[in-house]
């Protein structure tokens, strides 16, 4: 048995304000840990859930598959303030999972350590906004374990968890979308889904892939996105985007709640405008997908990219340098960019920051007019 | 056992008041949702003064009437163990309990002597140019091999640079440092770190990394998951009292005490951090002295003496075993050396000091010891110091005439497998340096 404390410490009042608003109210346990049956033809079957519970669904067939699973963050033991770790102590012990002492930067350098040793941690950030502790140790460590020891060592098992952007009042720290931070970063695989199904199948891939990865989670998507999750084992492969609407005019390309947005926009262009966009998931950030994108810029001459995060050297920056050389003779108009601004997450100002579904409408008509 | 408790905010009042054995105070309300929980139900006035506690968590603190600041200690603090003085003579009325045999004695002294020697040679062949960069332990040699001797080879270490002489203590050779500091085709590291960010997968020493102190979160992480996979070793990370500095110090060693990590934080207090002073560095009772505020043991001991560092390391570890929890070590020693072959010290501290601090050389007080028992000749030391010089010189000459790793190693190890954008990167760089091969490095074959 190890030693260990057993309180549950909370950030302060703001994050707590925040999360039992996001939580909806008093956190409970929830009915998400369902027991994940390996009879065939149960594999298949699915069920309407939401996006914190399929990432508990692939955290517990995490910790059920292999028992070098580890799970630890802030306050994950008791369900964590997103309940994405519900159930998971009571299943599978406070060994594999239990809360660390309130601090970023050991919570990632005790995961790269216990990762060098063959584990698998799956360690939990409460918020991206408070990653950048962890940045030393993620960027200088983690990203660099295997290369600089010529392939004798590796942090491979790490997994990175972390709720991302905007929640409608989270100000400058409960809503940044850090990305593109990480994707500059060789040695890392940076990871966000766009619903509850990828979700699952992403974080199951993220867990098995044999290098870190941050995963970014949309948290407004935790209780609002919902959709049909198959039980038992699946994944979605790392590395590869996925086009969620066909069109022939434009081509949108978006990652995590952006992909929604996108997606209206796209029905709205077609109805109004007569415009057939062509909507593409991104997924992975790093390594990205240039194939898919460039296939698609080819076949309509237009793209559009957008994010929440700011302009300025976004993940957006590098995807619109890449297709304007790779797809330079396809290119029918300047490839678009339309991002948060460059500022800090505003509060009240959020509706005039956020790159939202009639601002992405407004440059597909430029780009289309141009 | 899963130690889980009802509530948000952890036990109730009267779980907290049985625990600390108070069963008659008053229930507490819990809605509170803080921990903070009781204040002021001493006794009122007229009743009889009863003992009263401010209790937190499972924690009973005693008020007092009396507003005191608590000062740390000014003077003293932790005392340092020694086995030799400087001299080399023995300081214990018993020294039965702290002796080694002659065969582990003669095994200390043998790698603190080629220590030295590679350090020495290895220095100069950098200032001649031969390599790009290189540190030495000189002043540490009795640190690094008397705690490396109290080790066990299954052992996982987690070093900061200045411990070379763990991976000599295990078995590393000399043509194998120099192969690490010139890079070439045998280097484990494949060429791709800095000289001295030595690492063996073979002899449990993970690759060192330049980043002060990223180590040390690291190493208690390591210990908790061997210790969950009942590894029949412990973990022990090292680090000078500079790096103590770094947040990476506080996370790890909150982790490591809440976490019950099996391990040894083996620090090097030698007095600089580069150009800063310890007292610089700190105000407070040097780094053994933080062990209690986190809830951990700690020895200090004199790292310039081989004999003390290798008891103090074997207790440490021990203790480590048995309790399945860490335990903080404070070697004092004195960097004799420059930091780096890119520094020059006596621009920031006197000459004086540092010569003074050479005459205590850690290697030579072990040899007065040495001869003292008998184990130990003039003739052995020279016969030993001159063949160490040679087998140096000779490593030096072959692992500079070694080829170094292809082209292809720039894109290998950065994922497990070349990712497709990485994979034409390669292609690119390659492709240009065979038309301009007069541009690049000829002992780097391009495929």
């Amino acid at each position: 048995m190890l030693r260990r404390g057993n309180g549950v410490v909370g950030r302060g009042m703001v994050e707590r304000m925040v999360s039992s608003m996001l939580c909806g109210g008093n956190a409970t346990t929830t009915t998400c840990s369902r027991g994940f049956s390996a009879e065939v033809g149960e594999q298949q079957r699915a069920r309407k859930i939401n996006l914190f519970t399929a990432i508990n669904d692939a955290l517990n067939l995490s910790l059920e598959e292999d028992e070098k699973t580890l799970i630890f963050g802030e306050d994950v033991s008791f369900g964590g303030v997103f309940r994405c770790t519900s159930g998971l102590l009571e299943k599978h012990g406070s060994d594999r999972v239990f809360n660390t002492p309130l601090c970023e930067q050991g919570i990632l350098g005790f995961a790269v350590g216990a990762a060098a040793m063959g584990y698998k941690p799956v360690v939990e950030i409460q918020f991206a906004d408070y990653i950048f502790p962890a940045f030393d140790q993620i960027v200088n460590e983690a990203a660099k374990y295997r290369y600089r020891s010529g392939g004798m060592f590796s942090c491979g098992g790490l997994t990175i968890r972390t709720p991302c952007g905007a929640v409608g009042h989270g100000g400058h720290y409960h809503s940044q979308s850090p990305e593109a931070f990480f994707m500059h970063s060789p040695g890392l695989k940076v990871v966000m889904p766009s619903g509850p199904k990828d979700a699952k199948g992403l974080l199951l891939s993220s867990i098995r892939d044999d290098n870190p990865v941050v995963f970014f989670e949309p948290k407004i998507m935790y209780r609002t996105s919902v959709e049909e999750v198959p039980y038992g084992d699946f994944t979605v492969p790392l590395g590869k985007a996925a086009v969620v609407r066909e069109g022939k005019d434009i081509t949108l390309v978006g990652w995590g709640s952006q992909v929604g947005v996108l997606r209206q926009a796209a029905e709205e262009v077609e109805k109004n405008d007569g415009i057939s966009c062509e909507v593409i998931d991104l997924r992975t950030i790093l390594p990205w997908d240039v194939d898919t994108i460039a296939e698609s810029v080819t076949k309509t001459g237009r793209l559009l990219v957008s994010h929440e995060a700011p302009l300025t050297a976004g993940v957006g920056a590098e995807i619109v340098s890449t297709i304007s050389k790779e797809c330079f003779l396809n290119l029918e108009a300047p490839p678009l960019r339309v991002c948060g601004a460059d500022t800090p997450f505003p509060l009240v100002l959020e509706p005039f920051y956020l790159p939202r579904q009639s601002r992405v409408i407004a440059e597909i008509r430029n780009s289309l007019a141009f | 056992m899963i130690r889980y408790v009802a509530g948000r905010w952890g036990a109730s009042a009267a779980l907290r008041a049985a625990r600390i054995g108070g069963g008659s105070l008053p229930e507490l309300p819990t809605s509170s949702g803080r921990s903070v929980v009781v204040r002021g139900y001493a006794a009122k006035a007229g009743e009889a003064a009863e003992p009263s506690f401010y209790e937190f968590r499972d924690r009973k603190i005693p008020f007092v009437s009396q507003l005191d600041i608590h000062e740390p200690s000014l003077t003293g603090g932790m005392p340092c163990f020694r086995v030799l003085d400087e001299t080399g003579q023995c300081v214990l009325d018993d020294a039965s309990a702290y002796e080694v045999d002659e065969e582990l004695g003669r095994k200390m002294y043998e790698n603190m002597v080629k220590l030295q020697t590679m350090d020495t040679l290895f220095y100069e062949a950098q200032r001649q140019g031969r390599f790009s960069f290189y540190m030495t332990c000189f002043g540490e040699e009795a640190t690094v091999i008397g705690s490396a001797a109290g080790l066990d080879f299954k052992d996982h270490v987690f070093a900061q640079y200045r411990e070379h002489g763990v991976l000599m203590w295990r078995g590393q050779t000399f043509q194998e440092f120099a192969d690490q500091c010139y890079g070439n085709h045998r280097d484990y590291n494949k060429g791709r770190q800095m000289p001295v960010h030595y690492g063996r997968k073979d002899m449990n020493f993970q690759t060192i990394s330049s980043p002060l102190c990223t180590q040390l979160p690291q190493a208690a992480g390591a210990a908790y998951a061997n210790k969950l996979a009942n590894y029949d070793g412990i973990t022990v990370t090292y680090f000078g009292e500079g790096a103590a500095s770094e947040g990476d110090f506080h996370a790890a060693m909150n982790f490591a005490s809440t976490l019950a990590c099996p391990m040894i934080f083996m620090c090097r207090n030698n007095g600089w951090a580069i150009s800063t002073p310890s007292d610089e560095q700190y105000t407070g009772d040097g780094i053994a002295g933080r062990g209690s505020a986190y809830g951990m043991p700690a020895i200090r001991v004199d790292g310039m003496d081989a004999l003390a560092m290798f008891h103090a390391t074997t207790i440490a570890r021990d203790y480590v075993v048995k309790n399945q929890s860490p335990i903080l070590v404070e070697a004092m020693s004195y960097r004799t050396s420059h930091h780096s072959t890119s520094d020059d010290s006596s621009r920031y501290r006197e000459l004086s000091e540092m010569k003074a601090w050479k005459a205590r050389d850690p290697v030579a007080r072990f040899q007065i010891w040495l001869e003292h028992k008998g184990w130990w000749t003039e003739e052995e030391e020279s016969v030993l110091r001159a063949e160490s010089r040679k087998a140096v010189m000779k490593v030096l000459d072959m692992a500079e005439r070694e080829q170094k790793r292809p082209l292809r190693d720039l894109v290998e190890d950065v994922y497990d497998v070349v990712p497709e954008h990485l994979e034409k990167q390669y292609q690119e760089i390659k492709e240009f340096a065979k038309k301009h091969k007069h541009l690049y490095p000829n002992d780097i074959p391009i495929e």
